[in-house]
């Protein structure tokens, strides 16, 4: 342990703590840009910047360890001065049209410039106006905004590996971008959106629809229905300033019947239909002991991420359609069908934790049902958005139940929105039906948590089945790798069963959440989907009652040709240069 | 030479990295990294395709559009520009009609400029491709031109 003080306030700290996380121990939170708690400090904004007594120059908090005896000043005259006078460096070469930024409200640079007392701006810098990246369906990139801290770099390429981003040019021609500038859209970008999450700033947003869906939902002759993902109604109620993972199922469903959508189903639903595709689609592969491990496909930043790196991997893919997909294919031709509706007047929604989710729509491929099987995506954020315009404070909602027919789920459905979740809830409805019977205990403890890989053996009466759950695309190109490595030596692999999502935590991480996402958020919002998955009386997929009348109904069973044509998908192999779909 | 065969003569270590670009740069006819350059460096190197454009875009030395077949390069050093660089700067502009940066309508040319070559002993210099030339006078750039242009 390691003694200093810090404004004279005595602190104990082990070795190694840098003087940021040593501050906030003496109660001193130190302004920082770039900082962020799940990524190392990277000191490229200085802001942080204290004095040590006995050491020359300022030094900045997050990149200093605290020293034996450091005597730590956080805001002397001349921090303060040093402190002001960075900001308003920054202020003058960035676009301060704060008004209608995106992040007005939200922006970290906005919050210091308030912080630090920026009344006056002394300078004014270049300000070239830069064009606009609206190259991608998903992620619009604002180069104005930019102030450079890197937290975008870190994330894409270093936690997920993707590589899309990176520093181009130099000294004041210096740009965040793409290879050769020519976007995300035409780069290896998987939408994950951790980026857009990650930035401080306006810089990187959703590519928005709220426009095309309110429009539809004015339109008298447009039937609007609504999906919303899992991890969607543990995140909602923080837009309207609840505690983080606070659980607003039922809340939700009532303010988006009163901002007006026609009908208002459930991802959840789709989430049990998946896994009654995906489990029996496990048996299948378990009892042929073809194409093991069989590999999930829910995630959509994950499937483009494994089409540009892991291609030769496509074998091992579920062709299960993520449930956001299997929703939008039946709900134009199950649900048009039983509810009377033509589908041409049916404009399908879904809310979505997901900036990756925009881009699955719009797969040329996704058009099961004669129709574009989903028409609009919206993150998180932006039904945040709507329900403010449209004067719905998620809080003051009843709690309403959604929709029959494709309204009613179970708790292996919700759990989906944390990583281990659809293994978990894979393995309690292919458990019942291999053996006829159902598991015990439906918590799968070993397959929760964020821990990068994780691994569990799970005994299907006496058939020992091995699974492992990654999140991040960082822990799944690890995972995959030795994946890789063991079919190549052993023409098998010691794991049948591999979850892989794209965002850090599952989809409660998601690039569709609020602003400022971190792992303690995201670990909230996982423990809040598993207690409504305890609080539920249905807690395995194959007990829905709505799954089983659509199997009953129209489907037949699990797996069936048509269940095949509407629920199930291919993939392609894609450049690692433009992430453009190559030939054969 | 083709890439390939530039790719073979280097071990595939990123320390190679600035090698590479620069033999894949001069095999290329119009004197730049190529998309394609860039894509091949990052598949022998086995690092990212974005990685590679970041290096090449930082470094003056690379360019990423196609140039002309001869690089002039004037010193900007102010040793340079007080013994007038900056007219010769405006000169070349002028009969070369291009801007710096461009290259000349029949592709024989680009006008750029350099950080100091160490040559200021006989300011104002430049540099036609690999080649230094040095007490510089209008006269005597139309005459070095010339000759090249002859040579091609």
């Amino acid at each position: 342990m390691i003694k200093a003080t810090i404004n004279n306030v005595e602190i104990e700290v082990p070795e190694g703590t840098n003087i940021l996380w040593a501050a906030k121990k003496a109660g001193f939170t130190i302004p920082t840009l770039c900082n962020h708690p799940d990524l190392p400090p990277g000191g490229q904004c200085g802001i942080c910047v204290v004095e040590i007594e006995g050491l020359p120059g300022l030094k900045r908090a997050c990149m200093t360890p605290v020293g034996e005896g450091f005597k730590v000043k956080t805001h002397t005259p001349r921090v303060m001065a040093t402190r002001r006078q960075l900001v308003e460096l920054i202020l003058s070469d960035h676009d301060t049209s704060c008004l209608t930024c995106v992040k007005n409200n939200n922006c970290e640079l906005q919050q210091l410039a308030s912080t630090v007392g920026i009344n006056v701006l002394d300078y004014t810098g270049l300000r070239e106006k830069l064009p606009i990246d609206h190259s991608s369906v998903a992620i619009v990139r604002d180069p104005n905004k930019c102030i450079l801290c890197g937290r975008c770099l870190e994330v894409c390429n270093n936690v997920q590996t993707v590589h899309a981003l990176a520093v181009n040019h130099r000294g004041s021609d210096t740009l965040i971008s793409t290879a050769f500038d020519a976007g995300l859209g035409n780069s290896v970008c998987i939408n994950c959106g951790q980026c857009v999450v990650h930035c401080p700033v306006g810089a990187l947003y959703e590519r928005s629809a709220t426009e095309e869906v309110w429009e539809a939902l004015h339109d008298p002759d447009k039937f609007v229905v609504v999906q919303e993902a899992p991890a969607v109604r543990v995140m909602l109620g923080e837009e309207f300033g609840m505690p983080v993972g606070s659980l607003v199922s039922g809340k939700m469903h009532a303010a988006l019947r009163r901002i007006g959508f026609d009908a208002v189903l459930d991802t959840n639903f789709a989430a049990d239909l998946t896994i009654m595709e995906e489990g029996t689609e496990l048996i299948s592969r378990l009892t042929s002991g073809k194409n093991l491990p069989l590999i999930t496909s829910c995630s959509p930043g994950w499937i483009k991420f494994m089409e540009t790196y892991f291609h030769d991997m496509i074998p091992h893919m579920s062709t299960a359609k993520s449930p956001q997909q299997m929703f939008g294919a039946l709900a134009k031709t199950y649900y048009a069908k039983e509810k009377g509706i033509d589908p041409e007047k049916i404009v399908s929604v879904s809310i979505m934790p997901c900036t990756a989710k925009k881009f699955e729509c719009q797969r040329p491929e996704m058009n099961a049902s004669g129709y574009r099987d989903v028409d609009y995506v919206l993150t998180s954020r932006e039904i945040g958005r709507m329900m403010r315009e449209a004067g719905i404070d998620i809080k003051e909602m009843p709690d309403e139940h959604a929709d029959p027919i494709l309204g009613e789920y179970t708790g292996a459905a919700t759990i989906f929105g944390a990583t281990g979740g659809v293994m978990e809830a894979a393995v309690r409805s292919a458990y019942a039906l291999v053996t006829g019977k159902e598991l015990e205990n439906v918590e799968i403890m070993p397959v929760r948590g964020l821990k990068g890989i994780k691994e569990a053996e799970i005994d299907i009466e006496g058939t020992k089945v091995k699974v492992a759950v990654a999140h991040s695309c960082g822990h799944a190109r690890a995972l995959l790798s030795k994946v890789q490595d063991q079919l190549a030596k052993d023409g098998k692999s010691e794991y049948q069963f591999i979850e892989v999502m794209a965002c850090p935590g599952g989809c409660v991480g998601g690039g569709g959440q609020s602003w400022g996402s971190n792992m303690a958020k995201r670990a909230r919002r996982g423990e809040s989907l598993y207690a409504e998955d305890r609080s539920l009386p249905m807690r395995r997929s194959h007990e829905n009652p709505e799954v089983k009348a659509v199997y009953e109904k129209f489907l037949e069973k699990p797996n069936s040709e048509k269940a095949h044509k509407l629920l199930h998908t291919h993939y392609y192999k894609r450049s690692a240069v433009d992430g453009k779909i190559l030939p054969g | 030479m083709d890439r390939e065969a530039i790719l073979k003569k280097f071990e595939p270590n990123l320390s190679n990295i600035l090698y590479i670009m620069h033999d894949l740069q001069d095999a290329n006819p119009q004197r730049y990294l190529a998309k394609e350059d860039v894509e091949a460096c990052a598949d022998y190197l086995n690092v990212p395709y974005s990685y590679v454009h970041s290096v090449a875009s930082f470094y003056t030395m690379y360019s990423l559009k196609p140039r002309g077949k001869n690089i002039i390069r004037l010193c900007e050093s102010p040793p340079c520009h007080l013994m007038g660089s900056r007219s010769l700067l405006d000169y070349l502009k002028a009969s070369l009609k291009v801007d710096l940066g461009g290259t000349t309508k029949d592709g024989i040319f680009t006008l750029e400029t350099t950080s100091c070559l160490g040559t200021c002993g006989v300011a104002p210099s430049m540099m036609l491709n690999e080649e230094m030339f040095g007490n510089l006078t209008p006269e005597k750039v139309d005459s070095i031109l010339d000759q090249r242009r002859k040579e091609i």
